[in-house]
Formats: structure tokens, C-alpha cells, sequence
């Protein structure tokens, strides 16, 4: 069933049915309830495919946006309750990877790809300045010219 | 019978296009002019087989001959017709033939066009075009026969996947499949080139047409996709930076490079090795697309071993091609001479920036959809690189891009004026700022990137107009003679303005998301809920029954402020035959923006409801359109008249031939 969804639509996401954040999950408090969607749109939701805890109506993301807030409403900082959940979870479910020595070349690959592009565009660069040698001639061209030479001097 | 037909057909195109893959490619090499030919009848044969064989598909869905394990899987006779039409390439086997059923029309388009092309460089494109198409009907036939049996038949059929019931999906294919499949075309062409040895300004112009046609059905697709989930998944999302979507990205920003490298290839002569290579790595992305997308090897590296006929195929496939293609490049490049010099500070250059920039862009959406994948197979970590990692790292790439295009589009060939073209845009960006600035001031408190955004947009849809109306103005007396210069610029000026336009409209949309808002609440029939400047009142909820489904309805009235707007519904689907729940949210379109609502659990006695307000978000898709109208726009641009393949018609007369 999932298979066959990603193999028709590029957008094809784990489950059609909307509907994340129930109403009963919903903090009294606002300030507390948008620092909760906050967090909850950068974990992931471990069984969906690619998806946020926050877009997710499967069970297991439910009892993790429960979780955030239940941190959240005992005074946890934002950071404790990410800790929190990478502690139970592990990076995996972090959806912006941590930078460590296995995620150094993702994080920094489009500056060092932005960086070479530029650095090799530089090196290529041929302004009238530096005029490009002109291509050797073939030998059957370099006949031809002979040719013609010869013609012309007879 | 007639699914026999079609499946015998089917392998009769296989065996024409190895064919049209082969015999052209001997006679190139012994210098056979008679041989090189053979690959305009073999394409034509070709696409009329294969279209055949689509027919005969279409036919059994449109009949509901369960007999056909495709069918059976994927219809249902109470389909409503449309439905029954679009399940045809609503499913893996069905889409591949689509996918090949525009291959071969490409390559028809091509033999066709046989006055505007070189006959070498011709025949070259239509044997690599050929060896593309034999893989894939190998492909088809050997792993994904749509044609299959099944004895006894059904008695009825297992329906479409019902989100995919939907009118938006139902035409997203198609567009995304021309565009994938427009690119194999420029690929086929870099191919010839590279066999032949040679490359000058008439390959530019040759191949420019395909690569704005692939690009403009690609924009739509994309586009098409994204409003699709945002009406259908119902949680107002329109971008997700799922693996699937980048797929279809990827191609579209190295296609759009694409597109600035062969401008300069065409006007100057110059970026020649790079605008080959650029072609091959645009359809190695296509077809990364198709394979990620038909693997499933991104869902888990595990998931590619459910179905590993399938996914190993399609990955020899992408070896040989992509492996292929480089190799040759590799080999035959430095054959290719250079051209066309340029000053630093020129258009040429700025193009080069232009494809720095977008080749970056394309690089980081690579590097972050294919890295956890890497990372867990060298290492056995699982890391996940979602929405957060795109948005903190292509974000960045692409803001200088946007701030530079107005002042490269207004730099001059060879060698330009940097302060005069700064100049030129000042008016525009002066603009642009204060209205950002207005707006930050205006929505104090707010987000601050959304402003900064919107002046963006707009520094981009009037630096855009501004060149135009320039190049009008300029040297230029009277209103007679300003209505002809307009007259005059060539439609491929008024397309880029346009496309360049578009963007910013569509930055412009996505920025003002920032401003949305939403509420959520566990409504009684007469209760409201309010979200941002929209409110609704819960009006009743009804049972109803459609063709294939059993729907709960909610009705609504939407006010904005005390003014009564319209009234809404949002429901709730079960489609029986799979047993399995949709939502069809609410929208109202009021100007540029939407109200949106969409329905979830009902709980104690009530109903969960969700009301967005999302300011201008029309304008991301709009952009998108006026995007793909500038393409078109170029496409009909008098200098590719003549080289531009003719459509419809010709396509149209070729199928009796067969």
C-alpha cells in the first residue's frame, strides 16, 4: 500500500489522513502550546515516512507530542526536552541532524560545493586578456594549407 | 484480445527500438547514410507500437476487465469515468508505460523534425533515445508487465488508492513525465554530440526548445503536486521536503541551469563542455528520480529488498546510463573546443554565477537526500535530514542567487558595466526596501524573515519589469513607437521577464506563510472557531454517499470579521473497497488568499475542526504558472520556429502510418 503511493505521486507521505494536534492535546497556556509545535515540527515521527511529529496522526507520534508538552508544562527548557527525547530515541529522531564528525560533510557540503564551483569558474575564466591558444591544425588540414601555399606560390 | 494486442505490441517496440538504438549507430560509424536513417522510421514504428499498446491499456481500465491483474488491482467499476481513465497510470505498471508512451512521442517529435536538424547530430539523438526507450520496455515488460492475466477473473476490482482520486493527481503525472522524459531528449542530444565529436551554436539552438519544454511541463508538475497535497492531505502543508519531492526538484534546478547555459552556448559559443555535461547530469537526475521513487530504497535501505527484481533493474538501469553517458563524456570532451570569450563582468559570467548558485542548490538537496542513506550503509547510523536541514542550507544558497539575477539580467554581453547595470536596479530595489521595511514596521512583533521576504519577491517582479519596460522605453519617442518596440522584442525577452517575475511572486506567497494562522477545537453544531482575520460557525453535519464512498459532511458559514463570506464544507471519506479514510478539506479563495478547513475525529459529541488563515498563499502556485507562461512563452520565440519540433499535428498523422 505505501509502496504503491510512493510509486505514483513524487508527494506520496506516509498516511493521507490529516489531523496531527488534537484539540485535547492542546495547551492551555499559548506560549507554552507554540514553543510545543515548535519542537514537535523538528522531531520525526519514528514509524512515518519523513514526517513530523507534528503532521502525524499515527499513535507513536500522539503519545510523543504528549510527551513534549508534558516537559514543557514541568518547566523543561527547550533544549532539556530535546535531550530528553534524543536520550530515549537517539539522532534519529532529530529531523536536523546534529553536527558531529558522521554529519561534517552534510552540513558543510553546499559551502564546500559553492566554494569549488566558484574556485574552479575563477581558474577557467578566459578574458580577452588571456586569449586561448588556437587548435593545432590537423594533419589534413596542415596538408590542405600546404596545398593551397603551394598553389598560390605557383 | 485486444490486451493481447496491446502486449504483443508492446514487445514489438522493444525489438524496434533496440533498432533504432543500434543499426543508426553502425551506419554512423561506417559512414552509411542509408543505415544513420533507419532510426526515423524505427522511432515512428516505435511510438505507434507503443501508443497502441497505452490504447489497449486504457481500453481495459475504461471496460473494467478484471481479467487484467492491473485493472483488477487498481479500478473499480463504480469508478466514475475520469477515474477509471486516470487509474491507468495511477499505479507502478501503468505509469512506466506512460513514461515510455512519452519517450517514444518525443522521439517521434524529433524524426520528424528532419529539415531543422543536422542529420548526423539526428540520428546520434535518436540512438541514444532508442537504447533509453529499449530499457525501459525491457523494464516494463520483464518486471512491471501492465498485461498480466488473472484466471478466474474478478468480480470486481480493488479500487484506486482514493486520495489519488482526485482530478489534481489525476493530470500531475502526465506533466511531471513530460517533464523527466523532455530531459532524456537534451541527454540524447549531449550524446550525439559527444559521439560526433562536435558542438557549436546550432546544437545550442537545437536543443534549447526541449529543455524549455521539459522545464515548463516540470514547473507545472511540480507545482500541480504541491497544491495537490496542500488541498488533499489536509493539514495546509504544500512543501514537505520528503525524498519524493526532491526527486522531482533535483531535475528542475539542474534543468533550469540548463536552460542559462544554453543561452550562453547559443549567443557566444562558450560554456560548451559544461552545458553537455549539465544536459547528462539533468535526465541522471530524471532518472535517480524514477529510481528512487520506484525502489522505494529511501523509505529504509530494507524496503528495496521487498521487491528487489524491480529496484535492482531500474539501479543497472541508472548505472549504464548515467556510468555510460559520463564515461563517454570523459572520453570525448576534450575533443570539444571552447569558444566565445568574456570579460569578468559581463552576462556571460553572470550566467556562470547564475549556474554556480543553481548547481550548489541542486547539490544540496543531493547531498541531503541521499546522505542518511550513505551514512547507514557505511556506518549503520540512522540520522534523518528533514524539513529544518533543507530550510537552514538551500535557503542560504538560493537568497544571493535571487539578489543578483535582476542586476546579471541587465548586464551586457562580453563585457558589462557593473555600477550601470546596480544602477539600472536601484529604482526597483529602493522600492523593494522600503516596502519591506514598511512592512516590518507595520506588523511589529511579527516574524522578521517575512518582510525581508516579500521585498525580495518584489525586487524581483520589478526588477523584471523595469528591464522590460527599459528596453521599451528607451531610445524611444512617443507612444507609436514604444507599442512597436514592444511589438518588436523578441517573445523569448517578454518569457524570461515573465519566468523571472514568477519566482518572486511565488517568494512572495511562500514568504507571507510566516503570517498564517490556525486554531483547532472541538466544535457543536453552532459553535465558531476563529483563526487570523476568518471565522466559522459550525452549521450541521450530514451523512452522504458518493459513487465509490460514504462521506460525513460538515457545513459551515464563513465570516471574516461580522461580514458573511460563503458557506464551506469539509468532510470526511471512507472509500469502501479499501476501507480506508480521506479528508477533503474546505477552501475558499478570497483574492490571493485562502480560508481553509479540514475535519478530524469527532469527540464527545462534537467535532474536531482545524481553520487556517493563509495569506496570499495562491501567490506560490501562481508564481509557478506565470513561470511556466514564460517558458511557453520562450518556446514560441521566432529564432526556434524554425527548429523547434512541430507538435500535435505531425504526431497526430504519424499513428495511421503504422
Amino acid at each position: 500500500m505505501r509502496r504503491l503511493l510512493l510509486a505514483l505521486a513524487f508527494l506520496a507521505l506516509a498516511l493521507p489522513a490529516a489531523h496531527a494536534v488534537q484539540p485535547d492535546e492542546v495547551l492551555k497556556d499559548p506560549v507554552l502550546e507554540q514553543r510545543a509545535r515548535a519542537i514537535s515540527s523538528g522531531l520525526r515521527c519514528l514509524v512515518c515516512q519523513n514526517q513530523s511529529i507534528d503532521d502525524s496522526n499515527a499513535p507513536l507520534a500522539r503519545d510523543l507530542r504528549l510527551l513534549v508538552r508534558e516537559r514543557l508544562t514541568a518547566g523543561d527548557s527547550d533544549k532539556a526536552v530535546l535531550d530528553f527525547v534524543v536520550a530515549r530515541y537517539g539522532d534519529f529522531v532529530l529531523l536536523r541532524p546534529p553536527f558531529n564528525a558522521h554529519t561534517v560533510l552534510l552540513w558543510s557540503a553546499p559551502f564546500l560545493i559553492l566554494l569549488g564551483g566558484a574556485a574552479f569558474a575563477w581558474r577557467r575564466r578566459r578574458g580577452p586578456a588571456t586569449p586561448g591558444a588556437a587548435a593545432p591544425l590537423t594533419a589534413e588540414e596542415q596538408r590542405r594549407l600546404e596545398g593551397l601555399l603551394r598553389e598560390k606560390q605557383d | 484480445m485486444i490486451v493481447e494486442i496491446g502486449h504483443y505490441a508492446l514487445a514489438l517496440a522493444l525489438g524496434v527500438s533496440v533498432i533504432q538504438a543500434l543499426v543508426p549507430l553502425w551506419g554512423l560509424s561506417r559512414q552509411d547514410r542509408a543505415l544513420a536513417a533507419v532510426g526515423t522510421s524505427a522511432a515512428l514504428i516505435g511510438f505507434a507500437l507503443v501508443a497502441l499498446s497505452f490504447a489497449a491499456l486504457v481500453a481495459s481500465y475504461v471496460r473494467s476487465d478484471f481479467s487484467v491483474a492491473n485493472v483488477f488491482e487498481n479500478s473499480h467499476s463504480a469508478q466514475p469515468l475520469l477515474y477509471k481513465f486516470t487509474s491507468v497510470w495511477g499505479n507502478h505498471e501503468g505509469s512506466l508505460l506512460l513514461w515510455v508512451l512519452i519517450l517514444t512521442l518525443f522521439g517521434a517529435l524529433v524524426a520528424l523534425s528532419h529539415r531543422s536538424l543536422p542529420p548526423r547530430l539526428r540520428a546520434g539523438a535518436l540512438a541514444a533515445q532508442g537504447l533509453v526507450a529499449a530499457a525501459f520496455l525491457a523494464f516494463t515488460l520483464f518486471t512491471s508487465n501492465p498485461f498480466r492475466r488473472l484466471s478466474p477473473a474478478p468480480a470486481e476490482g480493488q479500487d484506486l488508492n482514493p486520495i489519488l482520486q482526485d482530478l489534481g493527481l489525476a493530470i500531475h503525472p502526465p506533466l511531471l513525465y513530460i517533464g523527466y522524459v523532455g530531459f532524456s531528449m537534451t541527454y540524447a542530444f549531449a550524446v550525439a554530440a559527444l559521439i560526433d565529436g562536435r558542438i557549436d551554436a546550432m546544437w545550442a539552438r537545437a536543443v534549447r526548445p526541449w529543455t524549455l519544454l521539459a522545464w515548463t511541463f516540470l514547473t507545472l508538475g511540480i507545482a500541480m503536486g504541491s497544491y495537490w497535497a496542500y488541498y488533499e492531505l489536509g493539514w495546509g502543508g504544500w512543501w514537505f521536503w520528503d525524498p519524493v519531492e526532491n526527486a522531482s526538484f533535483m531535475p528542475w534546478l539542474a534543468g533550469t541551469a540548463l536552460i542559462h547555459s544554453t543561452v550562453v552556448m547559443e549567443k557566444r559559443d562558450a560554456l560548451k563542455v559544461w552545458t553537455i555535461l549539465l544536459a547528462i547530469l539533468t535526465f541522471s537526475l530524471s532518472l535517480l528520480g524514477t529510481f528512487v521513487v520506484r525502489s522505494g530504497v529511501l523509505t529504509s535501505v530494507h524496503s528495496f529488498a521487498t521487491d528487489p527484481a524491480r529496484g535492482l533493474f531500474i539501479l543497472l538501469i541508472l548505472v549504464f546510463f548515467v556510468g555510460g553517458s559520463l564515461a563517454l563524456f570523459a572520453w570525448r570532451a576534450p575533443l570539444l573546443r571552447q569558444g566565445g570569450l568574456f570579460a569578468p563582468v559581463s552576462r556571460e559570467s553572470a550566467l556562470v554565477v547564475n549556474n554556480i548558485f543553481l548547481a550548489t542548490a541542486c547539490a544540496t538537496v543531493f547531498v541531503g537526500t541521499l546522505y542518511p542513506l550513505a551514512l547507514e550503509m557505511l556506518t549503520g547510523d540512522k540520522i534523518s535530514v528533514g524539513a529544518p536541514f533543507f530550510n537552514a542550507t538551500f535557503v542560504p544558497v538560493v537568497v544571493p542567487l535571487l539578489l543578483l539575477l535582476p542586476i546579471g539580467q541587465s548586464l551586457a554581453w562580453k563585457r558589462g558595466d557593473l555600477l550601470g547595470a546596480a544602477q539600472r536596479n536601484a529604482a526597483a530595489f529602493a522600492i523593494a526596501a522600503v516596502a519591506a521595511l514598511a512592512l516590518i514596521a507595520f506588523t511589529r512583533g511579527g516574524p522578521v524573515l517575512a518582510p525581508l521576504g516579500v521585498g525580495l519577491g518584489l525586487f524581483l517582479v520589478l526588477g523584471a519589469g523595469f528591464d522590460l519596460a527599459e528596453r521599451v522605453v528607451a531610445r524611444a519617442s512617443g507612444w507609436p513607437a514604444m507599442l512597436s518596440r514592444a511589438r518588436g522584442l523578441p517573445r523569448s525577452a517578454w518569457g524570461t521577464a515573465l519566468a523571472h517575475a514568477g519566482i518572486g511572486l511565488s517568494i512572495i506567497g511562500i514568504a507571507a506563510a510566516a503570517w498564517s494562522s490556525e486554531a483547532i477545537a472541538v466544535l457543536k453544531p453552532g459553535e465558531r472557531l476563529t483563526a487570523g482575520r476568518y471565522t466559522v460557525v459550525l452549521e450541521s453535519v450530514l451523512p452522504r454517499t458518493g459513487p465509490n464512498f460514504r462521506a460525513e459532511v460538515a457545513r459551515f458559514q464563513l465570516f471574516s470579521g461580522d461580514r458573511e463570506l460563503a458557506p464551506l464544507e469539509a468532510s470526511k471519506r471512507v472509500y469502501t473497497a479499501r476501507a480506508m479514510p480521506t479528508t477533503e478539506a474546505g477552501i475558499h479563495t478570497d483574492w490571493l488568499s485562502q480560508a481553509y478547513v479540514s475535519l478530524g475525529e469527532g469527540q464527545d459529541g462534537g467535532l474536531a475542526v482545524r481553520l487556517y488563515d493563509k495569506p496570499l498563499i495562491l501567490l506560490i502556485w501562481i508564481g509557478a504558472i506565470v513561470m511556466a507562461f514564460g517558458g511557453a512563452l520562450s518556446l514560441t520565440d521566432r529564432r526556434f520556429r524554425l527548429a523547434a519540433p512541430r507538435r500535435a499535428a505531425p504526431a497526430a498523422a504519424a499513428q495511421p502510418a503504422e
